[in-house]
């Protein structure tokens, strides 16, 4: 029987069936970061247990690391605190870190495609929902809680129950200025921030074979803003390509090994899902956030939507919730709407290839009077190749905060954060309220549109910037 | 793990749609290194005013009636957002034993159970009702797991569906890292099996 991608790499980590129950799953990769490990570490030393696989585990600091100069003392210490108990851990239990001195630190679902752990087929896991990006490269990787961070120290493997699963297929092509950015906003606009709970989602289709491995990553990472488990693309010659010649990709002879197995991981022709989604990419335009929730999207050419225009009850007031939250008023352009700051960076948006977009944009212009920008490079790496390309001197020149590698603004633990009020244009994923600081107001956008509302101080389309 | 039999007290409506792990409780609280002491964080930034001491009297859970609840009932999808299990850690040590609500977002859901407290799935129109009804002084619920039905004190009473093997670890505060370590030849028998390039952080 013809098989998809997600079965075949659910039956390959199978280590133990009971009828009854769930299945116990092996992991091949465990990523640790400082906010959600340390109980895990803790609940280790009051059973006496240690970690089964300190191989397969790797940890980094990024939600709490300040963004600031690295020479500059850590002046929350509570963040100090917590980032120590990591150091602390890692040396007890014997897992490799990459610290904020480390030229591998970074977030941690930039590094580990970065460093090649991140590869087709595998199981991966992290204390964090975003580990839906690793899905970028045909790896089945799914966030998870501090027990089951605990779970996998201990015995590197997860009781998981069989999720269900989607194909959302994007057929055609991208527009000009449409990036992998709004295609996931399309989606997530389409099907709802709960659409795809319960099911592990797998991407198709012409525009997504036609994203580099960045744009997929993009594309993943969101996934769990629809509420999916995981989100899959098919690896193929691109994939191959970037994780080729990486710190731990494989070498020789382990290499074709490797490669011959990832190509037999595809879905086969006529494998069958619970459920199809369809979009066309010809007719996604730059997509915005109006509200609080990253279902709450509009075209960027869109009118800010009315309660009216929900038909349940309970969203029509979760939207005029929204509305109040984020000071908007229904019917109006969203380009009309004043920024006062603009964030690029985070692990939806903060690789190589989005600073590349955002300074494209940026080169020779100047951020309007008034607008606090920010870039935050995903990782060491990300910033030193930036630097070598002369990125930073285009964000410095047009009035950009160049900053250390870390999460930064994308959720505020460090003390980058909005005030009461704020607006923001942001390249992140969540526009929770308060996410980005209490009051701030947050609209997810691509680097691109963040670039051009960052000269403009409002949003714009970038279809027509272009024409300018 | 701690352990879930039947629960009866309070009941308290939270009618919103969406409700993110972000509100249930906001980053700043996640730099503790501790399990404990996330109540007072609940829904913080709802439940205070700018100044961060002054309940909020808008806020559904600050009214005095509500003062005790052991029964969350709320809207969809709640629990959406990050997998922070900082958010069950503070519905618990609020005092929350049950959450009622049409859906929930998979990782809270499955955090939830870890920490011994159950999230029960009614159909929206139930929900819709219950959130009604909680707006009495003094409704109370009573949620039992072993029969698995919840009931309240003007006479409701519903089944409710439950993975029995979750029912089961719940019931009996079942240590899962353990159940998984009584496995372990398979565990080892199965790493004998990975292939050679599946190396994680080492070199070849
Ligand atoms: S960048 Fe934002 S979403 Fe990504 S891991 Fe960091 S905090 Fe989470």
């Amino acid at each position: 029987m013809p098989k998809t991608m997600f079965e075949k790499i659910w039956e390959a980590h199978v280590v133990r069936e009971t009828v009854g129950q769930p299945s116990l799953l092996y992991i091949d990769l465990h990523l640790v970061h400082e906010v959600t490990s340390p109980q895990a570490f803790e609940g280790l030393r009051l059973t006496g247990r240690k970690v089964r696989r300190p191989d397969l585990t790797v940890a980094t600091m990024d939600h709490n690391v300040p963004t600031t100069s690295r020479s500059l003392p850590i002046l929350d210490q509570i963040s100090k605190k917590q980032m120590e108990a990591l150091s602390d851990n890692c040396r007890e239990f014997g897992v490799t870190l990459y610290d904020i001195h480390s030229k591998r630190q970074g977030i941690v679902h930039v590094i580990g495609p970065e460093l090649g752990l991140t590869q087709p087929g595998l199981t991966i896991v992290c204390g964090d929902s975003h580990t839906s990006t690793h899905g970028a490269f045909g790896a089945l990787a799914f966030g998870i809680g501090t027990s089951e961070v605990e779970h996998v120290l201990a015995t590197q493997c997860l009781p998981q129950s069989l999720p269900k699963t989607m194909e959302i297929r994007v057929n055609g092509k991208l527009g000009e200025g449409v990036t992998a950015k709004d295609i996931i906003l399309a989606i997530i606009g389409k099907i709802g921030t709960d659409g795809a709970t319960g099911y592990v989602v797998e991407y198709t289709g012409e525009a997504i074979r036609a994203l580099s491995m960045e744009g997929r990553m993009t594309i993943c990472n969101m996934s769990i803003e629809a509420g999916a488990r995981a989100g899959l693309i098919a690896p193929d010659e691109k994939t191959f390509a970037y994780i080729q010649g990486k710190t731990f990709a494989p070498q020789h002879a382990e290499w074709d090994e490797a490669v011959a197995s990832w190509r037999q991981l595809p879905s086969d022709p006529g494998a069958k899902y619970d459920t199809l989604v369809e979009l066309n990419a010809a007719e996604i335009a730059p997509y915005v956030s109006w509200g609080t929730s990253p279902g709450m999207v509009i075209p960027i050419s869109g009118l800010i939507p009315s309660p009216d225009d929900y038909a349940d009850a309970a969203d029509r007031r979760a939207a005029e919730r929204a509305l109040e939250y984020m000071g908007l008023t229904a019917g109006v352009s969203i380009q009309t709407v004043a920024l006062d700051t603009v964030f690029i960076g985070s692990c939806t948006n903060g690789r190589i290839e989005d600073l590349r977009a955002a300074a494209g944009i940026l080169k020779g212009h100047h951020v309007r009077a008034g607008i606090r920008a920010l870039v935050v490079p995903g990782s060491v790496p990300v910033k030193l190749q930036a630097e070598a390309e002369g990125l930073d001197t285009i964000f410095k020149d047009a009035g950009f905060d160049w900053r250390e590698a870390g999460c930064s603004m994308c959720l505020g633990m460090n003390p980058d954060i909005l005030q009461p009020g704020e607006r923001c244009a942001s390249t992140s994923n969540r526009n929770f309220e308060g996410r980005q600081g209490k009051g701030g107001r947050t609209h997810l956008v691509s680097p691109q549109m963040a670039a051009a509302a960052s000269i403009a101080g409002h949003l714009v389309d970038i279809r027509e910037w272009d024409k300018n | 793990m701690e352990s879930f039999t039947k629960v009866t007290g309070l009941a308290a409506p939270l009618d919103r749609v969406n409700a993110d792990t972000d509100q249930i409780i906001p980053k700043q609280f996640l730099k503790r290194i501790e399990r404990t002491g996330f109540g007072q964080f609940l829904f913080f930034d709802w439940r205070y005013e700018a100044d961060g001491t002054t309940p909020n009297p808008e806020f559904e859970l600050n009214q005095p009636q509500y003062s005790g609840a052991v029964v969350l009932i709320t809207g969809k999808n709640f629990g959406c957002g990050s997998s922070r299990e900082h958010a069950p850690w503070a519905l618990a040590d609020y005092g929350f034993k049950a959450i009622l609500a049409p859906s929930y977002a998979d990782i809270f859901y499955n955090n939830c159970f870890k920490n011994g407290i159950l999230p029960v799935v009614l159909a929206e129109e139930t929900i819709a009702m219950l959130l009604e009804r909680g707006k009495t002084a003094g409704y109370t619920m009573t949620v039992d797991l072993e029969n698995q039905t919840v009931t309240d004190s003007e006479g409701f009473s519903q089944p409710f569906e439950v993975d029995p093997f979750r029912r089961h670890c719940l019931l009996n505060g079942l240590d899962d890292i353990g159940l998984t370590l009584q496995h372990e030849p398979d565990i080892t028998a199965y790493e004998s099996k990975r292939p050679l390039w599946k190396r994680g952080a080492v070199a070849a």
